[in-house]
């Protein structure tokens, strides 16, 4: 079964998630990785600002390629979560309910996705021209001098992505790998 | 002697530097064709159709097959036979790199420092070429862009003897294990066995080279291939890391002799995005 959700997300869709779920997902999703993490998080810590509420809101590990003429984006699959993790508390707090990559977290974020009910979602890495025929609108929103790594708001249709870790323990990873695993 | 203009090095490395990013090599297709009859886990063969789709539609559409259009890696086999001409190879394949970059819309996701600033270099450049210098009067150049999903994963050990093939197998295996979901699979795994430090990493690195689901000519690093292919799809992680039977499409190894107290092991990931060019001038 599929279930299709929309941005914001509220706690009760937060809730009704299960790690292994399939989602598609429409409206508004925010690109950020690793240079826009570590900027973020360090003007959280000046007392400033973040360039986006991110109340409710779902951040997408991805520095897309640059668009051919005629198109809102170029290829756009997600990057590796787990270099994300020192940065994923501050935005917790502060209310940011998903976040879409590729790979496992530390087991520390999966006890802050318990803590703040929020849920990691993983999409297929590497399949970005596909994922691209989702997105409809981009704009841009901060750090435009760090090229891919900028922070964008996407409107996506239907974004394809599989429950990783949800907001009570669930892990897609492990549960997978113990079910096909011979040694 | 034959003389070349590095010109033409130049054409070709930006010409495939696109073509790798735009079309999987048809081997590599055929693998993950044939990992989608073999897979059993449906999230596992949900994958693989996905994988497949955005492969036919990169190559329909030319467009890159992943955002992580890699750092470009360039093998030149220079035959000694050839004079390169009108100019320094290295600024010939960095213009290549540049151009490439710019005209085929792919990412630049290269930074100098590597540490302190980290600043986009903008055009991707520069790239990392390995040459060798081979019989003949051609020059053969392979381009595989990586990216770092997979390239991070990667490992080297300096075994010991005493280590034996249980230790290569061991190591081969528990790297694939770590790799796991963060770095893409179905993995082709490439693998250096000998040599020394730097020369066993290139040796993975080049073992890649050769076609998925071709044994090498060698019959006993053949039955080497065959043995760590079953053993790391024991490991269960399945494409994506959803769980399954096909982590891997593929092992390639490369051996070299080593010193009689070495017995360095390395072992490269790559991802599904088994991306490679080749042309020969």
């Amino acid at each position: 079964m599929v279930k299709r959700i929309s941005t914001p997300l509220s706690d009760e869709v937060v809730e009704s998630l299960r790690a292994g779920d399939k989602v598609l997902i429409t409206g508004y999703i925010y690109t950020a990785r690793d240079a826009a993490h570590k900027r973020m998080v360090e003007a959280l810590r000046r007392g400033e600002e973040l360039p986006f509420d991110v109340k409710g809101q779902i951040i997408y590990y991805a520095g897309p390629t640059p668009p051919k003429p005629g198109m809102v984006i170029g290829s756009v699959g997600p990057t590796t979560a787990i270099r994300m993790d020192p940065y994923v508390e501050p935005l917790l707090k502060l209310g940011l309910k998903g976040m879409i990559g590729k790979g496992y977290r530390s087991e520390k974020v999966k006890e802050l996705l318990k803590k703040y009910k929020a849920v990691y979602f993983a999409a297929v890495g590497g399949v970005a021209t596909l994922l691209q025929r989702h997105v409809k609108k981009v704009e841009l929103v901060a750090y435009e001098d760090l090229g891919t790594e900028a922070i964008r708001r996407l409107w996506v249709e239907d974004f394809p992505v599989i429950v990783a870790n949800d907001a009570f323990g669930g892990d897609v990873f492990e549960e997978g790998r113990t079910r096909y695993a011979r040694i | 002697m034959r003389e070349v203009p590095v010109s033409e090095i130049k054409k070709a490395v930006k010409e495939l530097i696109i073509e790798a990013n735009y079309k999987i090599p048809e081997d590599a297709l055929r693998a993950y064709e044939e990992a989608l009859k073999k897979e059993q886990s449906p999230l596992g063969k949900e994958v693989l159709q996905q994988i497949i789709e955005n492969a036919k539609i990169a190559r329909e559409q030319g467009l890159p097959y992943c955002q992580d259009t890699g750092i470009d890696v360039v093998f030149i086999f220079l035959g000694q036979d050839v004079r390169v001409t009108g100019g320094s190879i290295e600024e010939a394949v960095n213009e290549a790199v540049r151009e490439a970059t710019k005209e085929g819309y792919l990412r630049a996701s290269v930074v100098w420092d590597p540490v302190f600033e980290r600043k986009n270099t903008g055009d991707n450049t520069p790239a990392i070429i390995h040459y060798e210098v081979v019989p003949g009067d051609k020059i053969k150049i392979v381009v595989a862009p990586k990216g770092a999903g997979s390239e991070n994963t990667s490992r080297l050990a300096m075994l010991k003897p005493a280590d034996g093939w249980e230790g290569v197998k061991k190591f081969v295996v528990e790297t694939v294990k770590q790799a796991g979901p963060n770095a893409c699979p179905p993995f082709t795994v490439g693998v250096g066995i000998g040599g020394n430090f730097e020369y066993c990493a290139y040796l993975a690195k080049k073992a890649l080279l050769r076609p998925v689901g071709q044994r090498h000519e060698n019959p006993l690093i053949a039955r080497v291939e065959e043995e760590l292919l079953e053993e790391v799809n024991k490991v269960g992680w399945g494409p994506m890391g959803f769980g399954g039977l096909v982590t891997a499409v593929d092992v390639k190894v490369e051996m070299y002799p080593c010193h009689i107290a070495s017995l360095p092991v390395a072992v490269n990931i790559q991802c599904h995005a088994n991306r490679h060019a080749q042309r020969e001038i």
